[in-house]
């Protein structure tokens, strides 16, 4: 799926880093009506702030304090805030291995999509094959197909294949999924690459393989990126794949199987929820705020997956 | 630990560089084939590895979905439609029905509604990039860490629950926002507008600011007031924008899983069918009625397929 009405220049337009004057000018606006304005921004923010900084500070806070009051109650003093919540889900609740099969979960179910998507995209988008447009369109349709429809055989053919509960089976799963999405984005970046660069290869006698490697790829570097974090981010936040098919084996579950395990388990124990929370949150968090720029751009370029 | 991280090692470096000697073994292999033959074989053995991946792991599963959702419990046997007659007197399932289509209508007219808002608010300001971060924040992290965020928020005791404080500050008695229907249900998705908002306010910002300055200038000279113009060019101008966001945001409706599993594991009548699916395969291991299930999400979303069919081919012939 796409957002027809923004192309490749103005794709910047939403990231923060933009060029064009940051307000409009704000035309026959009253007084009050700009004291309005900010207030509703100022009231919309902090709804959406709320439950999160919530949730932040009570998980520094001991457990007694935490059962017993409200979280705003610790921002006046007398402070008391303690790392023993995040230290005993760490080392107790196994969230450190949770961690890093998250880790050995998302980081080749990334490259893989990547990989396979790349040579796909670029034949997509310069050459030219009978059925081209027939498969390409279908490739569309796939973009939005529930992955609901594909669980029970594949979580067959895993069990037969003997792969059920490995990464191996998530990893090809998750690769799967992301394709159609991976192949539409790159083939509609690759596709607004100047045809002269590659016309001109072709005349001083590029093979495929050079035009694809020496010129392609490393013009699509900002598109790939995006697709990057578009996969990190969704294999990293997946509940359901993973619950599928390695939920039977616990050594291998990852942060967000764990993690609404224990909401089932621990229930009253908030101390110790809101710690699993934030350490599950702080990779994406991180990616997200260190890379917006892309994601804006991969986002406002051609939207969403299935 | 060491096992996977050679695992992982060799599917990191090995697929990528094994994807890459395929395409060098294609090339060489092209140099025996005549040349006129070339330009026709070249591309189909290069898109082959991904054709072969969305054979096995999307179209031949969805089809075999279809198939067994005609049969009984571990697909031996045809049942016909039975599965579906199930799916249409089941009184869980048609709960989890009305609760997907609250889902869809509530949760794309507030993700939607309140992006616009805060798309066209947003644009007035010199903060902008602030308000549009914090906004954005939550489409980063897992329904997952949303549902623990909000469990929290909707907690029942004011000692803990911040919604619950609040009304009882007002003299109130503290609500049980899991344990009634349809409270429930609004209840989470709330929870899904406050992940969705981002993304719908960011598309929606884009197609803002492509709108022309000079247009919205020549409204105002002509004496049009802010809400006029809002109406009567603004709006329409980003009515195709909008449609885009709705289908995506109609999508996530019809698959929600995880926030309600979190959250209420669908307990109080708060099911939803891709959680009812769940159910089916896993507590009551009947893959016919779970299938049944997942083909009926399918046929919801054909309309969306086509839709974006449509666009795209739209989109090529001006490209």
């Amino acid at each position: 799926m796409t957002v027809a009405p923004v192309h490749a220049p103005t794709l910047e337009a939403g990231a923060p880093a933009r060029t064009r004057p940051p307000a409009r000018t704000p035309g026959r606006r009253s007084r009050t009506g700009r004291i309005v304005l900010h207030l509703s921004l100022a009231v919309i923010m902090i709804v959406w702030l709320v439950p999160a900084v919530g949730l932040f500070v009570n998980s520094f806070r001991p457990p007694a304090a935490v059962s017993s009051s409200g979280w705003w109650t610790a921002l006046a003093p007398p402070y008391e805030f303690t790392f023993s919540n995040y230290s005993e889900v760490l080392s107790r609740q196994g969230l450190d291995t949770a961690f890093l099969n998250s880790l050995f979960i998302t980081i080749p179910a990334t490259v893989l999509v990547l990989a396979v998507a790349a040579f796909a995209a670029y034949a997509f988008a310069w050459m030219q094959f009978v059925g081209k447009d027939v498969i390409f369109v279908v490739m569309v349709g796939l973009l939005v197909v529930p992955l609901q429809v594909t669980l029970v055989p594949l979580l067959r053919l895993f069990a037969d294949l003997g792969i059920a509960g490995t990464f191996l089976s998530v990893w090809l799963a998750h690769t799967g999924f992301g394709l159609p999405f991976a192949i539409y984005l790159l083939r509609n970046y690759m596709g607004g690459l100047p045809r002269e660069v590659f016309e001109a290869a072709a005349i001083d006698g590029a093979a495929p393989t050079t035009s694809f490697f020496r010129l392609a790829l490393p013009m699509s570097a900002p598109v790939i990126a995006a697709m990057a974090i578009f996969q990190f981010l969704w294999v990293w936040n997946d509940l359901l794949v993973a619950l599928v098919f390695i939920g039977p084996v616990p050594g291998n579950l990852p942060l967000t199987v764990l993690v609404s395990n224990l909401v089932n388990s621990l229930g009253g124990q908030w101390h110790l929820l809101t710690a699993a929370a934030f350490i599950m949150m702080v990779v994406p968090v991180a990616i997200f705020i260190a890379l917006q720029r892309y994601f804006v751009r991969g986002i406002t370029g051609g939207a969403v997956k299935g | 630990m060491d096992d996977r991280l050679t695992t992982a090692f060799f599917v990191v470096v090995g697929v990528p560089a094994s994807l890459v000697g395929y395409i060098f073994l294609v090339e060489l292999v092209l140099r025996l084939v005549p040349q006129r033959r070339v330009p026709r074989i070249r591309p189909l053995l290069w898109i082959a590895p991904a054709l072969a991946f969305l054979a096995v792991f999307l179209i031949y599963p969805t089809l075999d979905t279809i198939r067994r959702s005609f049969m009984d419990r571990l697909s031996e046997n045809y049942v016909g439609w039975s599965n579906y007659e199930y799916m249409w007197t089941d009184h869980a399932v048609r709960g989890a029905i009305v609760n997907n289509l609250l889902w869809l209508v509530f949760l794309t007219l507030g993700a939607v509604g309140i992006g616009l808002l805060v798309a066209v608010l947003v644009d007035r300001v010199r903060y902008e990039p602030v308000v549009k971060t914090v906004i954005f924040l939550p489409m980063a992290i897992s329904f997952v860490a949303a549902g623990v965020i909000w469990r929290f928020m909707y907690d029942f005791r004011p000692e803990s629950g911040t919604l619950n404080a609040i009304i009882t500050g007002f003299g109130a008695d503290p609500v049980a926002f899991f344990s009634e229907w349809p409270l429930n249900t609004f209840a989470l998705i709330v929870v899904g507008v406050w992940m969705q908002v981002g993304f719908a306010m960011v598309i929606l910002s884009a197609g803002l600011k492509s709108i022309s300055n000079d247009l919205l200038e020549a409204a105002r000279v002509d004496g049009a007031t802010e809400w006029q113009i809002f109406r009567k060019v603004t709006f329409p101008l980003l009515l195709p924008t909008i449609a885009v966001i709705s289908t995506a945001v109609i999508i996530i409706a019809l698959k929600a899983f995880d926030i309600v599993y979190v959250m209420t594991n669908g307990n109080f009548n708060s099911e939803v069918l891709a959680n009812r699916m769940y159910k089916e395969m896993f507590t009551f291991r009947h893959f016919g009625r779970a299938s049944a299930i997942a083909v009926v999400l399918f046929l919801a979303i054909v309309p969306i397929m086509i839709f974006n069919i449509r666009r795209f081919r739209e989109q090529e012939a001006i490209r």
